[in-house]
């Protein structure tokens, strides 16, 4: 299954959204924190974990996805975010802290939620994993349709709650696909020190359910393989388990000096940044013309200015806020 | 305390110094936990001990806090001194049944017959918009369950010396180390933490409470981060002519209730400060240990100042709004006053 051209032109939009989005974060993030770098301090307060380079995984799954399918994302959420069509402007404000913001500053970066296009996200390993799996029962119970996809890093695998919910999807066989991107960092471990498999796909057959790990970071290859993982949980023929490798160009955090990784990585993995060659394909393929993608880069870089003066130009919450929104 | 030429220690590098010498003369003593090999922790507080110990002994760990809190259990019975790390307190969710029910009532379950002697190391605290899940102390939870000491240190010197008598504990020990003390720059830290701490080993007494400011006027009763803005407030005070006495708990398990209660059988009144959730939790213990003993020695009803009972908000003027701070501290103290 190729994308098609408007598929294609969908999935460079929302990979070039999604890296102006962290480029505009990344530069304003560090307002206020020079020259003395405190996590506390400028309009973006908290962590911060960006997902420059990890664009295809999100665009190549969310191709597939409707608004009213599930997905759950983890505490490296924009991209995802973006190709699942949350609103940007309120995203914005929800990473500025303000009253105009998703859940009004409650949640910062690490809880992006949604409900418009059942997005959600949280900061605690595998933690996706059961309300994804939930949604994807609800579905099933009561006859409505929709798939729900769990997005994780691959560190999140050797979480119990990996291993618990895969299991409780496959027996009930339920309308469920997992994305594990494999970025093969979880912050400063590599994944052969951490994991005792090398290809996380393998993993399916302690569920008996299909796994596929596509090599690459490729968005054309994820949006095959996640079109087919798709299909069949709408299909009603049970869950699929993806492993995605990709690369993660930032730190694991803003501020991370990354001496873990070995010399050289980082410049190897920009060589490899899947947007421009993404865009290069396209132009050989005749699937876009120059014009078309300098039009796209352009809409994505007037989208997020937009996105970022929104929250910028927001009030602050009231204190008091701070004490509501406990309970329904 | 501080004289000049004394060297002064951050938290984070005095807590690497305990387990540093309690690895030289102990075999037994390990540690493991996500990046605290190559990276030295997230709060550097296993700087340097990879290249002195090599990996055997200073192990990074998968993701996988029930495994290997577990596994330090099972280790700590069968004659290790696991140093485990859980990189954030908030994280005890996916791993608590090892902790409370392993780690905490193994030796009680086997009639003394089975020693946990780890020390289960962990950050807490706010204040720098982390949001719900990176911010908490929960220090009430696990002094809440029995069968585990609970210590949190308010400055380095402690820090390294309650990091020693942890490791030397036969009972399992929960350290509870506050980020904005630690020393590590992108926290902010308090520069009150960071004081003289002495290059030999010496053990800080777990269950023991200190006074770190002497008064006779009130009492304010913290931990952690709360002592230092419990001592700010204190320094306010004495502008009005009010003499506050500051105790630091340093111990949560076992809890020095005595010299709480003559503290506060000196001054009368008592404020407790708390970056933890307001109900059920510390703040409630420390007054009700003063009035369950003796009511009479109270000139006020006490106060508490402590985090409200809501998750812990993102955004900066949300938090700030939530959290401890000595202007509450001295406002308690005028309520108190009028009332
Ligand atoms: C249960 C739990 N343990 C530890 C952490 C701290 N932590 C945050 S991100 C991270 C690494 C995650 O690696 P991976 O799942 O591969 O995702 P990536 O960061 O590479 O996107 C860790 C250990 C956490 N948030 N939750």
């Amino acid at each position: 299954m190729t994308p098609t051209r408007e598929d294609q032109h969908w999935m460079y939009h929302n990979m070039v959204t999604s890296r102006r989005f962290e480029e505009a974060i990344a530069k304003i993030y560090f307002d206020g924190k020079s020259p003395v770098f405190n996590m506390a301090n400028g309009p973006i307060p908290g962590e911060m974990h960006l997902s420059d380079g990890q664009e295809p995984v999100a665009v190549g799954v969310c191709a597939h996805l409707n608004p009213e399918d599930i997905v759950t994302a983890t505490h490296r959420p924009h991209h995802q975010a973006i190709a699942k069509g949350v609103d940007l402007d309120k995203m914005a404000a929800e990473i500025f802290g303000k009253k105009t913001g998703l859940s009004g500053g409650r949640g910062g970066h690490m809880h992006i939620f949604d409900a418009d296009v059942n997005f959600a996200c949280s900061g605690i390993i595998a933690q996706g994993m059961g309300p994804a799996v939930g949604a994807a029962l609800s579905r099933k119970m009561q006859g409505k349709p929709g798939v729900a996809v769990a997005f994780l890093g691959e560190g999140a695998v050797n979480q119990g709650a990996w291993h618990e919910a895969m299991n409780l999807a496959a027996v009930w066989n339920l309308p469920f696909v997992c994305v594990i991107e494999d970025n093969s960092w979880g912050i400063s471990v590599p994944k052969e020190a951490s994991t005792a498999i090398a290809n996380n796909a393998d993993r399916a057959a302690a569920y008996g359910i299909k796994g596929m790990r596509i090599e690459g970071n490729d968005p054309y290859a994820i949006y095959e393989a996640a079109g087919e993982a798709i299909a069949r949980a709408r299909a009603g023929e049970g869950p699929t388990l993806l492993e995605v490798e990709t690369y993660r160009l930032a730190g694991h955090f803003m501020g991370d000096a990354e001496g873990y990784r070995p010399e050289g990585e980082k410049d190897d993995l920009f060589a490899k940044d899947p947007i421009p060659k993404m865009r290069a394909r396209m132009l050989a393929e005749g699937a876009a013309t120059e014009a078309e993608l300098d039009a796209i880069e352009a809409e994505s870089a007037a989208r997020v200015e937009a996105a970022i003066t929104f929250a910028r130009n927001s009030e602050d919450p009231a204190p008091e806020d701070a004490l509501t929104a406990v309970f329904a | 305390m501080n004289k000049p030429n004394e060297r002064k220690l951050t938290i984070a590098r005095a807590m690497a110094e305990a387990m540093q010498q309690e690895m030289q003369i102990d075999p037994s003593v390990f540690v493991m936990g996500e990046d605290i090999g190559a990276l030295g922790g997230v709060y550097g507080n296993t700087r340097g001990l990879l290249d002195e110990f090599g990996p055997e002994r200073i192990r990074d760990t998968p993701i996988s806090e029930t495994a290997f809190i577990g596994a330090a259990v099972g280790a700590a019975q069968d004659g290790m001194r696991p140093v485990v790390e859980l990189m954030f307190v908030d994280f005890f969710g996916v791993c608590f049944d090892a902790i409370y029910n392993l780690m905490a009532k193994n030796t009680y379950f086997s009639g003394g017959n089975f020693k946990v002697p780890m020390v289960l190391m962990t950050s807490t605290g706010g204040g720098y918009s982390d949001a719900g899940q990176h911010s908490q102390c929960v220090y009430g939870t696990f002094a809440h369950l029995p069968g585990m000491k609970v210590v949190a240190p308010s400055n380095a010197y402690d820090a390294k010396g309650l990091m020693t008598a942890a490791i030397r504990d036969d009972s399992p020990v929960v350290y509870m180390y506050h980020k904005s003390l630690q020393g590590m720059g992108w926290l902010g830290t308090e520069a009150g933490a960071t004081v003289h701490v002495p290059e030999e080993t010496y053990t800080v007494e777990i269950g023991k409470a200190k006074v770190v400011r002497p008064g006779k006027d009130v009492t304010i009763v913290s931990l952690g981060m709360g002592v230092h803005n419990a001592l700010k407030a204190a320094a306010k005070l004495e502008q009005q002519g009010v003499e506050a006495e500051v105790i630091d708990l340093v111990s949560l398990v076992p809890l020095d209730r005595d010299t709480i209660r003559a503290s506060v059988a000196k001054t009368g009144r008592l404020i407790v400060v708390d970056e933890d959730y307001m109900s059920y939790g510390v703040s409630g213990e420390i007054i009700a240990t003063v009035t369950e003993h003796d009511i009479s020695v109270l000139k006020a009803a006490p106060k508490r100042i402590a985090f409200p009972d809501v998750p812990i908000p993102f955004a900066r003027v949300l938090e700030q709004h939530c959290l401890p701070n000595p202007d509450k501290i001295v406002a308690a103290w005028d309520e108190m006053k009028a009332a």
